[in-house]
């Protein structure tokens, strides 16, 4: 028992050390930029909803939320699509060049974003994507495809093949298989892929900041524009900040259970 | 699991194969392309050969980002792995509580980048954050903005804030993967609690820490914004690393022909890097 006690209070202290920062920023978004900027208060003083009334009723801002919104539906959308037969095919198929093919793939999740920004921004602009949600979605379908054939690929060895066989014995084809049988009996892989997937798409700006100018800019790259002629807007920066984080949120409510039943298949 | 030879996989794997190679092999053909010439503006593009790959192998100022580079990769799988597993091992294993603290745990990963350096810039200065505020009032002298160590520091530990979390909970879902049975046999068998971490818990989290390790590792080195918002690189170059470099090569002086050589040399380490790493674990997998 005592045991179990020390492990709670050491996750504890580890939470609260976690969410500090995270409170700070909270604490931020309801003061005045002059109650930020004028000294240390642990909380606001003056509490202030103003920094977030800016946000709600420009549409410049919270278009910036739809935006990136679009963007990571569409990628999550897509890399699930793709990445679930290819991860099947790598679970339970030998074939030429396989092995090759799984690590170039991994390759491209190693590949710096920086190195793909001025290529990325000529190709999608050379075939009038630029500044839409897709060519976003599809830019970082390069680093969570990968990651996604990845994962589900543990899954998915997890499951016998005999399930498989005996669909076939009934009577079912491949896609009514794969749909009906298959993908519910890895559905926790579903979710943390999707996490993944979501997680990486939404906090990604580098790319998402070059190949977008108006219509798809992402939240991330509104922000930026805070920085004024009278210097950094910092409450509604943080107020913007906060924002950011409630969509994440959301995603980890749904799959906690996924999370925490995970790996149980197949990798581990 | 034995798998069957079939070429027919191919179809499977086509969609995936279109995409990526679509996203990667042309803008990667791009890069090779500039790499071997020298540009000076539209139509003004001359073939240079190796040159700049020459220039590059030979700059002081790249080979200085490189060492910062890997010191700062090291340090953050030095640091984040061990704790990663040790916050594992403390979370509660299920109902209420084990939710709470998955998701509570997860909130530093949902927060997009610039978002990260946002926070710390404000959080970790002196006179109006609360974490450079409560170190200057332990006495210790602190200031990111200033010097070196402090703002190299800061951007380590900013890393560990943001990322330990993954570690955690890829650990922790390899935790709860582990059947009952191997802990109530470790109990018949009177086992220490170390020697169920070492030969149940550690050998179960095995695949699990490699993407944990692969991702660390990948991500650390490509490690751009954040640092970028919080120090602007400095003081100095003191948190310039590679990505950061290559950035303002590319965009901010336009120096093409010599950026894009450093890109492939950029990708070529991490790939080398992830494919010993990659090796070294399959080889340990197939001996068993």
């Amino acid at each position: 028992m005592r045991q179990t006690g020390y492990k709670n209070i050491g996750i504890t202290i580890y939470i609260l050390l976690l969410l500090t920062p995270v409170y700070w920023l909270l604490n931020m978004s309801f003061k005045t930029n002059r109650e930020i900027l004028g000294g240390l208060t642990l909380w606001p003083q003056n509490f202030t909803f103003d920094n977030y009334a800016v946000i709600f009723t420009d549409p410049s801002w919270y278009n910036g939320y739809l935006n990136s919104m679009a963007y990571v539906s569409i990628n999550v959308v897509i890399t699930l699509l793709v990445a679930l037969p290819a991860a099947y095919a790598f679970s339970r198929y030998k074939f030429l060049g396989d092995k090759h093919l799984f690590f170039w793939l991994l390759s491209n999740r190693m590949a710096p974003p920086a190195v793909f920004l001025l290529p990325f921004f000529q190709l999608y602009s050379s075939i009038g994507l630029f500044d839409t949600h897709i060519a976003v979605a599809l830019a970082h379908c390069l680093f969570n495809v990968p990651l996604a054939v990845w994962i589900l690929e543990g899954f998915m060895k997890g499951v016998p093949r005999e399930y498989d066989e005996m669909a076939y014995i009934d009577g079912y084809s491949f896609p009514k298989f794969f749909i009906k049988v298959f993908l519910p009996m890895i559905r926790s892989g579903i979710g943390v892929t999707a996490f993944f997937a979501f997680m990486f798409s939404w906090v990604e700006l580098l790319l998402a900041r070059t190949l977008t100018s108006v219509d798809a800019q992402p939240i991330g790259a509104i922000m930026t524009r805070t920085i004024g002629a009278s210097g950094i807007d910092w409450g509604v920066l943080a107020a913007a900040g906060v924002l950011t984080i409630i969509p994440g949120l959301l995603v980890i409510w749904f799959v906690r259970n996924h999370v925490a039943k995970g790996f149980a298949l197949g990798r581990v | 699991m034995d798998k069957i030879p079939d070429n027919r996989a191919w179809w499977l794997v086509l969609p995936v194969f279109l995409l990526v190679a679509f996203s990667a092999l042309i803008p990667l053909m791009t890069v090779v392309n500039y790499s071997v010439q020298d540009i000076f503006g539209p139509g003004q593009a001359y073939y240079v050969g190796t040159e700049w790959f020459k220039e590059v192998l030979t700059d002081q100022r790249l080979q200085d980002s490189l060492i910062r580079q890997f010191a700062f990769s090291g340090a953050v799988l030095l640091i984040q792995i061990p704790l990663g597993i040790g916050v594992a091992l403390m979370m509660p294993k299920s109902g209420i509580k084990g939710s709470l603290c998955l998701i509570l745990v997860a909130i530093p990963l949902l927060i997009p980048w610039n978002v990260v350096g946002t926070i710390w810039q404000i959080f970790a200065r002196g006179d109006i954050g609360l974490f450079g505020w409560a170190v200057n009032q332990a006495g210790i002298d602190y200031n990111y903005t200033g010097d070196t160590v402090d703002a190299w520091l800061t951007v380590l530990l900013m890393d560990v804030w943001h990322w330990t979390p993954l570690v955690a909970l890829l650990c922790y879902s390899g935790l709860r993967a582990i059947p009952e049975a191997f802990y109530q046999a470790a109990e018949i068998d009177r086992a220490s609690k170390w020697a169920v971490f070492r030969y149940i818990q550690l050998p179960r989290l095995k695949s699990v820490l490699i993407i944990a390790v692969l991702l660390r590792f990948m991500d650390s080195f490509m490690i751009y914004i954040e640092p970028f918002v919080l120090t602007g690189g400095g003081p100095g170059s003191s948190t310039t690393f590679l990505s950061q470099t290559l950035t303002t090569m590319a965009i901010g002086q336009f120096d093409l022909g010599r950026a894009a050589a450093f890109s492939l040399i950029y990708f070529l380490i991490v790939l080398l890097i992830s494919w010993l790493f990659f090796t070294a674990i399959t080889h340990a997998d197939k001996e068993k």
